[in-house]
């Protein structure tokens, strides 16, 4: 038993194996609470709500590593969203075609990462603190957004769209592979790139990585461009899955990313963590609120939970609690041999 | 010595044995200071000073002692709060201060913590602090926030933050390290005073000309083991790097005529306002040269226009013959400049990553593979290879770079810089905090390097560092080269007394 652990300890990772075992849990507990748990329905329901926040998050994670952080995800995807909508309003709406919505993505894409690279130049040549920069920018994308759409929805798409929030593909939902494109590829260039390299490094230490011949600058712009560009996915998805598009959509999920990031063990201070306990994390609320919402729980009390479980994790991971358990154990251990042994 | 007479000493410890993890940390090592003395504990990093300063206040607990005797009062164990009320204070290496409160009441802290809410008596505190400083003959501002103090004026705050607890016994972790020379004199002297005055001193440190200068006594520790008690009369540097390290260490002056080879850099009437003036440097393809002065004297800075972090107002700069300009360090470090940056702990290392990470971090763009991401294989290769060229101790490439020891830091460090092939390499302070014995390991790769044909500017607050390294000596004061030294020529004792006269 203590060998399956130390294995799947050593081969994920003590972050990712944790949450592992977490998540396997939480499954065992829910399927058995409730048959439907496991049925088709709910797996696919998970598949397509699980991925807006995933999108989200991975947004999030990059400039956290830095060091920094993006308050203004969800206005930068709203932004992008309401974009694609007005490229395909100007292409007739319903009637726009292939044509319009390629337009459209690409339109989305350069307003997420214009965004995003806006606030990456600030916060490098300026030197001003990223979470004011980044909320200077959320609350101006808000404005700008509700001064445009008077508060209202834009709606009146083509049909086509509908398959990015809805369908799929060999029975997976598009959402989520879409979700695990992203994912893959923000694995491979946080930890295999030159640039993913820098990224860790500025979030230790800024001045070191200068000092070492690192382009700081360069890599700080280009993480904020980036998460522009991963949010005006997210924003493309919503899009998508609500048929709709209004500014403050997907509110509340701004700071259930930072939840899923800190639930992934990421450095708060930056410099460290990786994409896969971040993904597992986000799998690990959406379990949670489907589990809870299937055996009849309110939907806040599935809020009051994620709060919860935050909690519980960080007194789970201090050094003081870990302390305790290894005591605890060797204790256990002196107490099951036989007597006459010296403790 | 004194036998069993216990008349006399503030501490005595025998046969004290701590283990940590099944490796013993000290291993039945006697240790005894007098009343008023200035003792000096020497010995290499990890050698177990430090356990050896947590046992004598309170923080381990020794898994055997023959005796432990404090003040002549012989006890079981030693207790935190014990060490305290008897008067034992330690003065760490990095203070343990308030850098936003007021040096007085930075000094009487203690006495603000055992107040019950009644307040504090802020006229009290402040006459108490004025007597401890007065004792300790130094003038200060009761007033100012600590953060606007020197480093040397917060030592003597720490000092006479202890004065106020009433210590009898003070430790004292490496306090010069980060001083200059008069300022470790005044020190000294404050140390000195203490000693006069019935107070015991045990001084750390790794600059062993000052422990020699000030200890009456020295006890030597060398992996975990006691080597001796020694009398400082009649020893000398070697002797003592010896006793710590075991290994002879004798410095020699190594200097060489090197002006006949290839010219790598020079400059020439270089100027930036208010740090450095007309400087003509020219460095040879093999050669060491030694930059020595008092701290200011615009060394540092002289470094940072050479490595573009800053630009000079006026004159030029060659590197192999051609025009140097550089832009910024990237710059610079692309034209094969590199620069060991004297603050090891902020800009030298990144201290939160990995040793691997920190080692290639100059390098990245050759390590990567055919699809232009960093190939793990090639960064595993570049590690290992350096960690064997330089003889550097480490665990796994992935630990953090923060469990080495200063100078296998140093020496990470170094390789980071000799992976990008440097034409010259800027040296600045390279052996801060770094022992005796990496010290010496430290030179030899710099000397191999020279002979290999590199360029070297070795920026030192340690003339005998200069002058047993070096093939040439530049002394910098107030902004400008004033004089060079031959080492073959020049004695110790000459250069120090141009230096700090």
């Amino acid at each position: 038993m203590t060998s399956f652990f130390e294995k799947g300890r050593a081969f994920f990772g003590r972050e990712t194996f944790g949450l592992l075992l977490l998540m396997a849990a939480m499954v065992l507990a829910f399927s058995l609470a409730s048959p439907k748990f496991l049925g088709l329905a709910n797996l696919s329901s998970m598949g397509f709500q699980a991925p807006l926040l995933g999108l989200l998050t991975i947004a999030m994670l990059a400039p956290m590593i830095s060091g920094g952080f993006n308050l203004a995800v969800i206005y930068t995807a709203n932004l992008s969203g309401l974009t694609f909508a007005w490229v395909l309003l100007q292409f007739g709406g319903p009637e726009a075609g292939m044509g319009a919505i390629l337009l459209g993505t690409v339109a989305a894409l350069i307003v997420g990462a214009t965004a995003g690279a806006v606030m990456g130049l600030v916060i490098a040549y300026v030197g001003a603190h990223p979470i004011l920069v980044s909320l200077a920018m959320m609350i101006f994308l808000r404005g700008l957004g509700e001064f445009l759409t008077k508060g209202g929805d834009i709606s009146g798409f083509p049909e086509s769209i509908a398959v990015l929030g809805h369908g799929t593909l060999l029975g997976i939902p598009v959402p989520m592979i879409l979700f695990g494109l992203v994912a893959l590829v923000w694995h491979i260039l946080l930890r295999r790139s030159r640039h993913g390299f820098a990224v860790y490094m500025v979030g230790s230490n800024i001045r070191a990585a200068e000092y070492s011949g690192l382009n700081t600058k360069r890599t700080l712009v280009a993480i904020y461009a980036l998460s522009g560009l991963v949010c005006a996915i997210a924003g493309i998805l919503m899009l998508s899955r609500f048929n709709s598009v209004r500014v403050g959509h997907g509110e509340a999920l701004l700071l259930i990313t930072v939840l899923a990031i800190f639930l992934g063990g990421i450095d708060p201070f930056g410099g460290h963590g990786k994409v896969a306990p971040v993904i597992l994390s986000v799998l690990i609320l959406q379990v949670l609120s489907s589990g809870l919402n299937l055996i009849g729980a309110n939907q806040h009390l599935a809020t009051a939970v994620w709060g919860l479980f935050l909690v519980a994790v960080m007194i789970v991971r201090s050094e003081r609690f870990q302390e305790s358990v290894q005591s605890f154990t060797v204790a256990l251990h002196h107490m099951s041999k036989p007597a006459g042994g010296k403790s | 010595m004194a036998g069993d007479v216990n008349e006399g000493y503030a501490l005595r410890l025998k046969g004290v044995t701590k283990v940590f993890g099944g490796i013993k940390a000290l291993d039945n090592v006697d240790f005894d200071v007098r009343a008023g003395e200035v003792h000096c504990l020497a010995g290499e990093n990890g050698c177990g000073k430090s356990t050896l300063i947590k046992i004598v206040t309170g923080v381990y607990r020794p898994e055997t002692a023959d005796l432990i005797e404090l003040f002549g009062e012989k006890l079981e164990a030693i207790t935190p709060v014990m060490a305290r009320a008897k008067g034992v204070s330690v003065i760490w290496q990095d203070l343990a201060l308030f850098p936003n409160m007021s040096v007085a009441e930075n000094i009487a802290f203690d006495e603000m913590v055992g107040l019950r809410p009644k307040g504090v008596d802020h006229a009290g505190m402040k006459t108490r602090a004025a007597a401890v400083l007065a004792r300790l003959g130094v003038t200060l501002d009761l007033n100012a926030p600590l953060e606007s103090l020197l480093i040397a004026q917060r030592q003597v705050v720490a000092i006479a933050r202890a004065l106020m607890n009433d210590a009898r016994l003070i430790f004292m972790d490496e306090p010069t390290a980060s001083l200059t020379q008069s300022e470790t004199d005044r020190l000294l002297d404050i140390v000195r005073k203490l000693s006069a005055d019935g107070v015991a001193i045990v001084f750390v440190s790794h600059r062993l000309a000052e422990v020699l200068e000030i200890a009456s006594r020295v006890t030597a520790v060398r992996d975990g083991r006691l080597v001796g008690v020694y009398p400082t009369k009649g020893m000398t540097q070697a002797r003592l790097g010896e006793l710590m390290t075991g290994h002879l260490l004798e410095d020699k002056v190594v200097a060489a005529s090197k002006d006949s080879g290839p010219i790598v850099f020079q400059a020439s009437g270089l100027t930036r306002p208010k740090q450095f003036t007309d400087i003509d440097l020219t460095i040879h393809a093999g050669e060491v040269v030694g930059l020595v002065g008092l701290i200011g004297a615009g060394r540092t800075e002289l470094a940072h226009t050479i490595m573009g972090m800053t630009q000079a107002a006026s004159g030029t700069m060659q590197l192999q013959g051609k025009p140097y300009r550089p832009a910024s360090i990237r710059d610079a470090i692309a034209q094969g400049l590199a620069y060991v940056s004297e603050d090891r702990l902020q800009l030298g290392l990144l201290q939160k990553q990995s040793i691997a990470d920190n080692a290639a971090i100059a390098v990245l763009d050759t390590l990567l593979d055919g699809t232009g991401l960093i190939s793990p294989a090639k960064k595993d290769d570049l590690i290992t290879g350096w960690v064997k060229k330089l003889g550097i101790k480490i665990g796994k490439p992935e630990n953090a770079i923060s469990t080495l020891s200063g100078g296998n830091q140093q020496k990470v460090v170094l390789a980071k810089w000799l992976a990008t092939q440097p034409k010259l390499l800027i040296l600045d302070s390279p052996t801060v905090g770094v022992d005796v014995g990496a010290r010496a390991g430290i030179f030899r790769i710099v000397r191999e390097l020279a002979d290999q044909g590199l360029a070297i500017l070795l920026i030192t607050d340690e003339v005998t560092e200069a002058m047993f390294n070096a093939d040439r000596v530049l002394h910098m004061a107030q902004g400008r080269i004033i004089a060079a030294h031959d080492p073959r020529t020049t004695s110790v004792a000459q250069m120090e007394a141009a230096i700090y006269a």
